[in-house]
């Protein structure tokens, strides 16, 4: 093996987002050596965007509301194929990690007797999202820094893992290489956390950073572990439209959660045209009791915008479609119409929604207190991800642990907004404790050299081939407008079966992209590194929204436009075959014990 | 607008660099972001830029534009001049690496030298504290800090007179006033922003709270009372003949 800058850590953390900070912090806490490994500079990873709050039964706001009715509504949110342990260990466990967020100085958003306050998000029953105005996500993972940075962690910035390297059947470390110089490093650890966050940029318009590659789902899928739940993505509902430039750009829940209304183009409230019979009971059917609601009465029910994301988007797309779409092919989302119910509306308005009121004015020239917004549909999440066990969030690869969105089990087939948040510190805090636990149990592992090697070679190779050949950019946009027709909202068997022989031809063109210049923060370098995560993932969710055959949650096939209750009790995993090829097996979903089928009855 | 425009941009590293001109596409609405962007997919794949969220909220695009410190993601088109090349070019307050990414990692150590936070015991039983809306929108107001750093690259302390090693500049200024300010924090700074940290290089200037993309008041809200603060602790008359009488 040629000489790497090696480092030796007991846990790994690969991710320093919300997950990966969390994971770090209580590994470390445990009294094991912590490695950190952020792809971009410390505290900038994607969970800053989250805006809305995080999912915690405090009931601080509405004493009604406890962990059996957040399971319930996560369950029933996820149309009950979650992992119905990690459902219920997250409904239990968050409110100590909100809590554990202000010992650590997290700032929230007070009540009047001055607890943390709460506010309404779609699919929750009550109030149920701890918040700072729009920027949670900020707040949450300065927190964590400012916490994390005097618990001894090592962090590595701007560093890149390219694949991860096994001792047998565990996993050793990883090889990665580091932006700045662009040098090689290898990392061997007894345990590795992946925290990395999503798969986004697998599509054309979507709300995720260029860090939302899908890396974490790659490696673990190429280290033998399997993925699951890959056909599930969630549409965001409300995404920029308008200028091109933010197109796909995040508009917040909490915009419709503080009474913010959809219409389309001939001003009607299409979202009171189709409730769903899971839902009926718990809509409001008129206008006013929808007003109320979000304006804290505990006797109204939630408006129709407040329905899970997977149907809003559906009705948006559909609102387009049928010719009753904005101007740039969105619809339209008002909050400014609350003028009629409220005094001082715009200063309430700038005061609960300060992010997108900049936003919207920096960007687009619109005053949302005073003008409609145009939104439309963005890929913001991906419920699947590496399948892990749910007490201890390690992955069918011993050592190999994953936690926050690259892990799959929590959301099911759609997740509600703000559970990403309660998510990424539940399990980010139990992959931290899980791993310091087995890697005090485990000898070192070795360090197998031609694995570097390999991986050493394989890397630079695009420096090796003409860059006139093939861009990687342009690779990387021909694979978003692929998987955006083809394997978006709205999905068909035979378009799939397109995309996956686009897919093939795309893997072809990847191996062709070359870049110029030298390894020094050579972008066009790291896209090309990046394209093979992008073609693994889309490969992994077109062929898991092929085999499932029925629409539900954030898969909707066309061709199979209804749930089907038999698939209801399956969930679908890929996993790489001794051919280098990929598999696809349904899963039956374990039978929940008879306290949580009581508690879903009771709840639901 | 014009339908293409010239960005006229730093090309090269610590030992040294040049501008070149990229003439590219122009449309309604785009940011410079968008702009770097495209001559990077386009004609200079190995252009280096930090960039993640493109909407303001990760504080990560900074440069300077027209020889403005900005956000490249929030700096729309129809606000600059088309009919001249504009000019992007890394923050200079900080060593270059390469191109429009500069070593911001003294902001890092910075900060870890910095007391961090340290809650009063819990007021309630089950380990939760009671703190009021405006005491903590007091706060919240430096906690919107996107670590931009922008106002660090504008601080003539730092640019100019490189005081690194003995000024925290206006950003740490400002974590150390969310701390100061937070309502259950009781850790004790004042002794180290006067010596270590050098709040007294600060001669209120006001360069960084035009810049700062977040509008936080930096010298009037977090500097001066901080400034104050340290006054009313270090240099107290009362407290000093305490603190001699407490010595012996």
């Amino acid at each position: 093996m040629a000489e790497y800058e090696t480092h030796e850590y007991e846990v790994l953390v690969i991710g320093a987002g919300g997950a990966g900070l969390r994971a770090a912090i209580e590994a470390a806490a445990a009294g094991v050596s912590v490695g950190l490994i952020c792809k971009s500079l410390l505290g900038k990873a994607h969970t800053v965007m989250a805006e809305g709050g995080i999912a915690a039964a405090l009931s601080n706001v509405d004493d009604r509301d406890n962990w059996k009715v957040h399971f319930t509504d996560t369950m029933r949110g996820g149309q009950y194929v979650n992992n119905w342990r990690m459902a219920e260990l997250h409904a239990k466990e968050a409110p100590d990690r909100v809590r554990e967020l202000e010992a650590w100085g997290a700032l929230f958003d007070r009540t009047d007797d001055g607890r943390i306050l709460q506010r309404n998000f779609g699919g929750h029953r009550y109030p149920r999202l701890a918040h700072v105005g729009d920027r949670t996500g900020l707040e949450m993972i300065r927190t964590l820094q400012d916490h994390g940075i005097h618990k001894g962690m090592a962090v590595h910035m701007e560093c890149t893992v390219v694949t991860l390297l096994k001792d047998g059947p565990r996993v050793a470390g990883a090889f990665a290489y580091e932006r700045e110089r662009g040098r090689f490093k290898v990392f061997r650890a007894k345990a590795v956390i992946l925290a990395t966050g999503g798969v986004g940029r697998a599509f054309k318009i979507t709300s995720n950073s260029w860090e939302g590659t899908g890396d974490g789902h790659s490696l673990a899928y190429h280290a033998g572990a399997e993925l699951m739940d890959m056909e599930f993505v969630q549409f965001h509902p409300t995404g920029m439209v308008w200028p091109p430039s933010v197109r796909g750009l995040l508009v917040t829940e909490a915009v419709r959660g503080e009474g913010g209304v959809l219409k389309n183009s001939t001003g009607r409230r299409f979202m009171f045209d189709d409730i769903p019979d899971l839902y009926r009971a718990q809509t409001a059917d008129n206008e006013d009791e929808g007003f109320r609601y979000t304006q804290g009465d505990t006797n109204a029910r939630r408006p129709p915008e407040l329905l899970t994301r997977d149907h809003v988007a559906r009705c948006i797309m559909r609102e387009v479609k049928a010719g009753r779409g904005s101007p740039h092919g969105g619809v339209f989302l008002d909050i400014s119409w609350i003028k009629a119910r409220l005094p001082n509306a715009e200063e309430h308005i700038r005061k609960k929604l300060p992010s997108m009121y900049h936003q919207f004015k920096q960007l687009a020239d619109i005053d949302i207190t005073k003008e409609p917004m145009e939104i439309g549909p963005t890929t913001h999440y991906i419920m699947g991800g590496v399948r892990v066990d749910g007490e201890s969030q390690m992955s069918t690869v011993p050592g190999l642990f994953a936690a926050g969105e690259c892990a799959a089990g929590i959301n099911g087939a759609n997740r509600l907004g703000g559970n990403s948040l309660s998510d990424l510190l539940v399990f980010g805090k139990r992959a931290g404790e899980y791993s310091a636990k087995f890697a005090r149990e485990q000898k070192p592992p070795a360090i197998d050299a031609r694995q570097v090697d390999d991986a050493a070679k394989r890397a630079v190779e695009p420096f090796e081939r003409s860059a006139g050949n093939e861009g990687p950019f342009q690779v990387q946009f021909a694979l978003q407008e692929l998987m955006q027709d083809l394997v978006g909202i709205v999905r068909s068997e035979a378009e799939m079966r397109r995309a996956l022989a686009g897919l093939e031809a795309l893997k072809q063109r990847a191996d062709r992209a070359g870049v110029a210049g030298h390894r020094e923060f050579n972008t066009g370098w790291h896209a090309a590194l990046d394209l093979r995560h992008l073609l693994t993932v889309s490969e992994a969710i077109t062929r898991s929204a092929l085999e499932r055959k029925e629409s539900r949650g954030g898969h909707f096939r066309e061709d199979y436009p209804d749930k089907d209750p038999a698939a209801g009790t399956f969930n679908i995993v890929v996993r790489k075959n001794r051919d280098g090829g990929m598999d696809v097996v349904r899963t039956p979903i374990p039978p929940m014990p008879a306290a949580l089928k009581a508690i879903i009855d009771e709840y639901k | 607008m014009p339908t293409t425009a010239t960005f006229r941009i730093w090309r090269g590293n610590a030992q040294g660099g040049k501008f070149e001109d990229y003439a590219t596409p122009v449309s309604e609405g785009m940011v410079v972001l968008d702009a770097v962007h495209q001559i990077q997919a386009d004609q200079a794949n190995d252009l280096a830029v930090r960039w993640n969220c493109k909407a303001g909220k990760c504080g990560s695009c900074s440069a300077e534009v027209n020889g403005q410190p900005r956000l490249m993601c929030m700096t729309r088109l129809n606000q600059l001049n088309l009919d001249e090349p504009v000019t992007v070019e890394p923050m200079r307050a900080f060593p270059s690496i390469k191109d429009l990414v500069t070593d911001v990692s003294w902001n890092f150590r910075v900060k870890k030298g910095i007391r961090p936070f340290k809650p009063r015991p819990p007021d309630a039983p089950d380990g939760t504290w009671r703190m009021q809306q405006a005491d903590v929108e007091r706060v919240q107001e430096f906690r919107k800090c996107i670590e931009c750093f922008l106002c660090q690259d504008v601080c003539h302390v730092l640019r100019d007179h490189k005081q690194f090693d003995g000024f925290v500049g206006p950003r740490f200024l400002t974590y150390a006033a969310a701390l100061e300010m937070h309502p259950l924090d009781e850790e004790r700074r004042a002794r180290e922003l006067k010596t270590t940290h050098g709040i007294g290089y600060c001669n209120i200037t006001k360069c960084c709270t035009k810049v700062c993309p977040e509008s936080i008041t930096i010298t009037d809200n977090a500097i001066i009372p901080l400034k104050e603060r340290v006054v009313d602790e270090l240099y107290d008359p009362t407290v000093k003949l305490l603190r001699f009488f407490r010595r012996k």
